[in-house]
């Protein structure tokens, strides 16, 4: 599986936010977007789910079902993560297992992002950072190849961030592709691509 | 897979609605005060009130299912929810027609099961209420797909709930034409019963077939 982008730009309120990006990503790779505030990286992001259309450029997928766009391959982490703060954490959970067909369990998806004691609870008591686990645990329980990350180290303690490191290392390691903008590091050995305001 | 993501979708709306904040019993609380101001207003006349009840009560159905559709798609829009769910294999059009449909069995329906008993309240006879509860039953679905686009256009917006109703209310204006006439034509009037009956039904599943695709395009444009 590669994701290959080939002179991708994108314009937002007719202001050109990126172009000529190249790059491509082989299975078990991981890109981190770095750049200043505005330069871009969650446009990337949506981009390449496909909620914001390219002005130029292509993007594809080659391995991957052919048939699907490529944002129905993808989990897109961002600042709001589609919680509804008068479900239950387990209702939330289910629920968007169930949206994307997911098959893990939902109790085995809590744990693995530790807030598995949370399950009762609604979502409106979470903290911060318990929201971001949440995100991180509807992205561990459906199987899609493709992670984009939007800052998903925000919120998340010392402890968070080893987990979501230890998740993005499983992913690769069974052949998926990560693309995250992030400042802070993630998972050593990824390759980073710098965006600059233009 | 589609079944299982709508049947998903539908659970949690319908969660959704019956929980704190959420939009079921409010509609009708809404559409009963309206209906009980109206004799107020109007003076104690049994037989002005009786005459005017049909249109009392669609138009209290009207303001009652606007009042309640702008959070239809705003709220998804705010949390990052309506991100995640056009990132699936489920076509937006029957997301929107799954919001619409929970949307009406909880605010809609509960208007067409209060009727009747609002109807006491501005003297009307059983023939009348029956017919006004048949107009709401056949019409309020179509109130609702048409709302669903004007929330659709104005999801990104922050208190978008005003500009919603100046977009719904002219186009919602056949729906009363019909709704009402159709209501008063039941308990004698000029026109044949049957035919505004049919120009209401015909409304709502032209209603039905078309908004689902004018809402979904409409969110797609709303999120670039």
């Amino acid at each position: 599986m590669r994701l290959i982008a080939r002179g991708l730009a994108c314009r937002r309120a007719g202001r050109v936010v990126f172009h000529d990006l190249d790059f491509s990503l082989s299975k078990g790779e991981a890109l981190a977007l770095r750049g200043r505030n505005g330069a871009g990286k969650t446009s990337l992001l949506r981009v390449i789910a496909g909620l914001v259309p390219a002005s130029a450029g292509t993007l594809e997928l080659e391995g991957g079902e052919a048939e699907a766009p490529i944002g129905e391959q993808c989990h897109f982490v961002g600042p709001a993560s589609g919680i509804k703060p008068v479900l239950t954490v387990r209702e939330n959970l289910e629920f968007w297992m169930g949206f994307q067909g997911g098959s893990a369990s939902v109790a085995s998806a809590l744990d693995a992002v530790g807030i598995g004691n949370l399950a009762p609870l609604p979502a409106r008591y979470l903290s911060a950072g318990q929201q971001r686990r949440l995100a991180l645990a509807a992205i561990i329980a459906t199987r899609r190849p493709i992670w984009l990350l939007d800052e998903p180290l925000n919120a998340l303690d010392a402890d968070g961030a080893a987990m979501l490191n230890g998740l993005i290392r499983n992913h690769l390691g069974d052949g998926g592709i990560v693309v995250a903008a992030t400042h802070a590091d993630i998972e050593a050995g990824t390759r980073t691509l710098h965006l600059e305001a233009s | 897979m589609t079944g299982r993501a709508l049947s998903a979708l539908t659970v949690r709306e319908l969660r959704l609605a019956v929980r704190i904040g959420g939009s079921a019993l409010l509609g009708t609380l809404f559409f009963l005060i309206v209906v009980t101001v109206v004799p107020f207003a109007v003076g104690p006349d049994l037989k002005l009130l009786a005459r005017l009840g049909p249109a009392f009560l669609w138009i209290g159905a009207l303001l009652a299912s606007l009042l309640s559709i702008d959070r239809l798609f705003q709220a998804d829009t705010d949390d990052g929810s309506l991100d995640l769910l056009m990132l699936s294999s489920t076509p937006l059009e029957l997301v929107v027609l799954v919001k619409c449909l929970v949307h009406w069995l909880t605010t809609g329906l509960p208007l067409v099961v209060a009727a009747p008993v609002l109807g006491l309240l501005l003297d009307m006879d059983g023939m009348q209420l029956l017919s006004v509860t048949g107009t709401l039953l056949i019409g309020t679905p179509a109130l609702t797909m048409i709302g669903a686009v004007g929330a659709a256009l104005t999801a990104s917006l922050r208190r978008g709930g005003l500009l919603l109703a100046v977009i719904v209310l002219p186009v919602t204006i056949p729906v009363l034409v019909f709704g009402v006439s159709a209501a008063a034509a039941a308990t004698g009037g000029t026109v044949p019963a049957l035919t505004p009956f049919l120009v209401l039904g015909a409304l709502t599943l032209a209603s039905l077939a078309l908004a689902p695709f004018a809402a979904a395009a409409a969110l797609r444009v709303g999120l670039e």
